[in-house]
């Protein structure tokens, strides 16, 4: 099997926040009746979390699961474990109106650390950092295009948006990130 | 700048996060519809200065439609509510009504 790579390869900017494309990480989406107890199963099985509840991030042991609609979720697996992790979710959810895809390749993930991470994302969402819940996962768009976010450490964010357009997302948080372009 | 209360989601969501989708409520006319029913269905709008229903779709986050009360005049928001409803909730209706009198009502 060729190698994969991911977005950009794990390119990284030091500005007064620290950017970095997060490399190669195992998403799986999973779509259905959240409540559904079936579905708990899965995804504890998947991930070893409990469903999220509304706009949280729960994680263990390295995996996550990130609530993203009333009737989706984004699993967090290592990269190595996606396939087969999302394989095991379609007999797991049989009998259910759902669905389990691995969308590793068709993401990109990155990092802001730093003191000033924030103020990195302020410039770009229209989104108020300083009520974003320390669990809670926020879609909305960076510039003109869409991207997840959440608080991932006390001073770190992740961003997560799609491969297509990561080269844009990169620029727009090196540029966010330029020395001597903090807020006050 | 308008901000919408998402009541999929939650999130408090500026205009620029969501979608419109035009005047909420309208009763569609298929085939077998007479020609002026079909016609009224695809063509005719309301198009209020005041209080209005409309239609939105939460584009940038989780990506639901809902429907969304507020005054074409004032920007002001009455309330928001899921679009699996066929009128605008009862008690959206009241407080509309307490905020503009001169309002005549929902249909």
């Amino acid at each position: 099997m060729p190698n994969a790579v991911s977005a950009l390869n794990g390119k990284a900017f030091s500005g007064f926040a620290q950017i970095t494309e997060a490399g190669l990480q195992g998403m799986i989406t999973l779509r259905g009746d959240l409540a559904s107890p079936v579905i708990a199963e899965a995804v504890r099985a998947a991930t070893g979390t409990p469903v999220p509840g509304p706009r949280q991030v729960v994680s263990a042991g390295g995996k996550s699961a990130l609530w993203m609609s009333p009737d989706e979720l984004l699993l967090l697996v290592p990269y190595a474990d996606a396939a087969g992790i999302a394989a095991q979710l379609t007999p797991a959810l049989s009998g259910e109106h759902a669905l389990a895809v691995n969308v590793s390749d068709a993401r990109a993930m990155f990092r802001i650390q730093g003191a000033k991470a924030a103020q990195v994302l302020q410039k770009l969402a229209p989104v108020d950092f300083d009520t974003l819940g320390a669990d809670e996962v926020r879609r909305s768009r960076l510039a003109q295009v869409a991207a997840a976010m959440w608080k991932s450490g006390p001073d770190e964010f992740t961003v997560i948006g799609f491969r297509s357009v990561a080269g844009y997302i990169m620029g727009l948080l090196e540029n966010a990130a330029l020395p001597g372009s903090e807020i006050a | 700048m308008l901000i919408l209360e998402c009541p999929c989601c939650g999130v408090k969501a500026e205009e620029t996060e969501l979608a419109p989708g035009g005047e909420a409520h309208l009763k569609r006319y298929g085939p077998g519809s007479s020609d002026e029913d079909f016609d009224n269905y695809m063509f005719a709008r309301a198009n209020p200065k005041g209080v209005h229903f409309e239609r939105w779709r939460h584009a940038y986050g989780c990506g639901k439609w809902f429907l969304a009360a507020r005054c074409t005049a004032t920007l002001e928001v009455f309330g928001t509510y899921p679009a699996q409803t066929t009128e605008p909730p009862a008690e959206l209706q009241a407080y509309i009504k307490s905020r503009r009198p001169e309002w005549e009502g929902y249909k």
